[in-house]
């Protein structure tokens, strides 16, 4: 029995080895081969190696003959092209979606300007990546910083730059984020108001709608300056009324608005009546003086005869009497 | 105001000229004004024609309207409207006729074309001395020896209409002294301060629209 098996293994061990040494479908020279399909007729017009000739003998012109049958027979069973489309088998990739700066400069109209990545190192007079490890102009890397003017001498500018960078890179990975939750159609919460280093008159103004707003019931009961405008930054957007419209409600609504503007041109003419009354006024005391005048003309006659009023009663010493009436 | 009113829509409309990008929240197209728009351009009007708005906007011989079309106000009737608004946005560059603009703080500002509907229902109004109608036209301020006549009444900072003593008029301007400080004041003061005249079609022919 095992003496069987041996031979068994043997044979086929000897097959394998066998067919180990059978060429392959691919011919070297292929393109030496001239081929009329039609005919089944394959031609190589090139001079035979007639060292390897006188060497070999007819194995030069067997294997020659083999390759230019093998490239006949490929000829002839290679398939044609199908005519047929298959549709394929995955959805097609969907495009990556814009983020929120793309989408702006796309309606800017600004366009991306392809940066070198490798730039000029002024320090180590070499090219390096523009970012990334081992970049060039490295400002982390700098061993002392002048302090700028105006500024505290007492700040850290080191410390200040890293916290800078951690800011811009927080700010990035939130623009990131939001990116992401807006091509999901998901609600992004606001920030309210990132810190700026100079704010502008604007933020102030929105720092003061957010914080209006900011109490348990959404700034219903805050109080306001009397003569405060509505703030900008409501998040309402403005709506127009359609151009082409019911020009009738729209002269209506012009002919109301005219009203409330001409009921405010007062009808008297203020600056005129102001100076009546001014006038008047100063009659009046011009008058009051006359007739307080008259009584101490008359004191002597109609004092008498019990006219007008009387003098002055008392008050006064004896002294300056005696030097108004001379 | 019996005469035709001339349509005039000014379109730009050439092949490869680059239409401008709006910066983003303004609103390409024309569009009525909103209720405060109207109430400042009302109440600057109203300084020079009073009530007689009421015949600029409730007229007879059809139906006109006022429209924003880049912080312009224009007047134009109702035909115009509908052909005007069927160019882009972007292409138009006038209709009907301009009566001012909106500064950018929100004031409005009457420009000279405005003259043609403000002249007829003025209220109060000054004719120049032929001697000094040059000196307005050129942009100068009224000053009190240039003064014809002076409508009666005329309070300080009230719009007025200036005319030639042809009764012309050469444009309008706001009151700087009232009628009876005038009577008082030296030839050399200014009565009337200048805003604008029909001089400015040639002066700021570029940017009248």
């Amino acid at each position: 029995m095992a003496d069987e098996k041996q031979s068994l293994v043997d044979t086929v061990l000897s097959q394998t080895s066998n067919d180990q040494q059978l060429k392959t479908t691919n011919v070297e020279n292929e393109e030496l081969i001239e081929l009329d399909e039609g005919n089944l007729l394959a031609v190589n017009e090139n001079k035979i190696d007639t060292k390897g000739f006188k060497k070999r003998g007819e194995n030069v012109l067997l294997s020659l003959t083999r390759d230019a049958t093998q490239v006949l027979f490929n000829s002839l069973w290679k398939l044609p092209e199908s005519k047929t489309w298959l549709p394929r088998e995955k959805p097609v990739p969907k495009k990556k979606a814009p983020t929120k700066w793309e989408e702006y400069a796309k309606g800017k109209g600004i366009l991306n300007k392809k940066k070198s990545r490798m730039v000029w190192d002024e320090q180590s007079q070499q090219y390096k990546p523009r970012w990334g490890y081992n970049r060039a102009n490295d400002d982390t890397k700098d061993w002392v910083i002048e302090v700028p003017d105006n500024a505290d001498p007492y700040e850290d500018q080191f410390e200040k730059r890293k916290t800078a960078k951690k800011e811009r890179v927080a700010k990035n990975e939130l623009q990131r984020l939001r990116n992401i939750a807006r091509t999901q159609k998901k609600k992004v919460p606001g920030i309210g108001l990132a810190p700026t280093e100079q704010p502008s008159k604007d933020h102030l103004s929105k720092a003061l709608a957010v914080a209006h707003k900011s109490t348990a019931s959404i700034g219903k009961f805050t109080d306001r300056l009397p003569k405060e405008k509505p703030s900008k930054f409501t998040g309402k957007k403005r709506k127009f009324e359609p151009s082409i419209g019911n020009l009738g409600t729209e002269k209506e609504k012009q002919l109301k608005v005219l009203d409330s503007v001409s009921k405010k041109i007062p009808t008297i003419n203020v600056t005129k009546a102001a100076n009546r009354v001014l006038r008047q006024d100063e009659e009046k005391r011009a008058e009051d003086k006359k007739s307080k005048k008259t009584p101490k003309k008359m004191k002597g006659r109609k004092a008498t005869l019990g006219l007008g009023k009387p003098g002055r009663q008392g008050g006064g010493n004896k002294k300056t009497r005696g030097k108004r009436k001379r | 105001m019996r005469r035709a009113t001339p349509m005039v829509i000014i379109v730009l409309w050439l092949r490869g000229v680059r239409r401008p990008i709006f910066p983003c929240g303004q609103a390409k197209n024309m569009r009525p004004l909103t209720q405060e728009e109207t109430n400042t351009f009302f109440e600057k009007l109203s300084k020079y024609i009073g009530e007689n708005i009421k015949l600029l906007i409730d007229r007879q011989d059809g139906s006109y309207c006022f429209r924003l079309h880049k912080d312009r106000v224009y007047y134009m009737s109702e035909e115009q409207l509908k052909i005007g608004s069927s160019a882009a946005g972007d292409t138009l560059l006038s209709i009907g006729s301009c009566f001012g603009k909106f500064t950018k703080s929100g004031k409005f500002h009457l420009h000279v074309t405005a003259l043609d509907y403000l002249a007829p229902y003025a209220k109060h109004k000054v004719w120049l001395k032929p001697s000094a109608e040059q000196q307005f036209l050129y942009g100068h301020h009224i000053m009190k020896s240039g003064l014809g006549r002076l409508t009666e009444d005329t309070e300080q900072y009230q719009g007025v209409i200036v005319y030639n003593m042809n009764d012309l008029a050469l444009g309008f301007g706001v009151a700087a002294k009232s009628t009876l400080a005038c009577r008082n004041c030296d030839p050399m003061t200014i009565v009337v301060f200048h805003q604008a005249d029909t001089g400015q079609y040639i002066r700021d022919e570029d940017t009248l629209t």
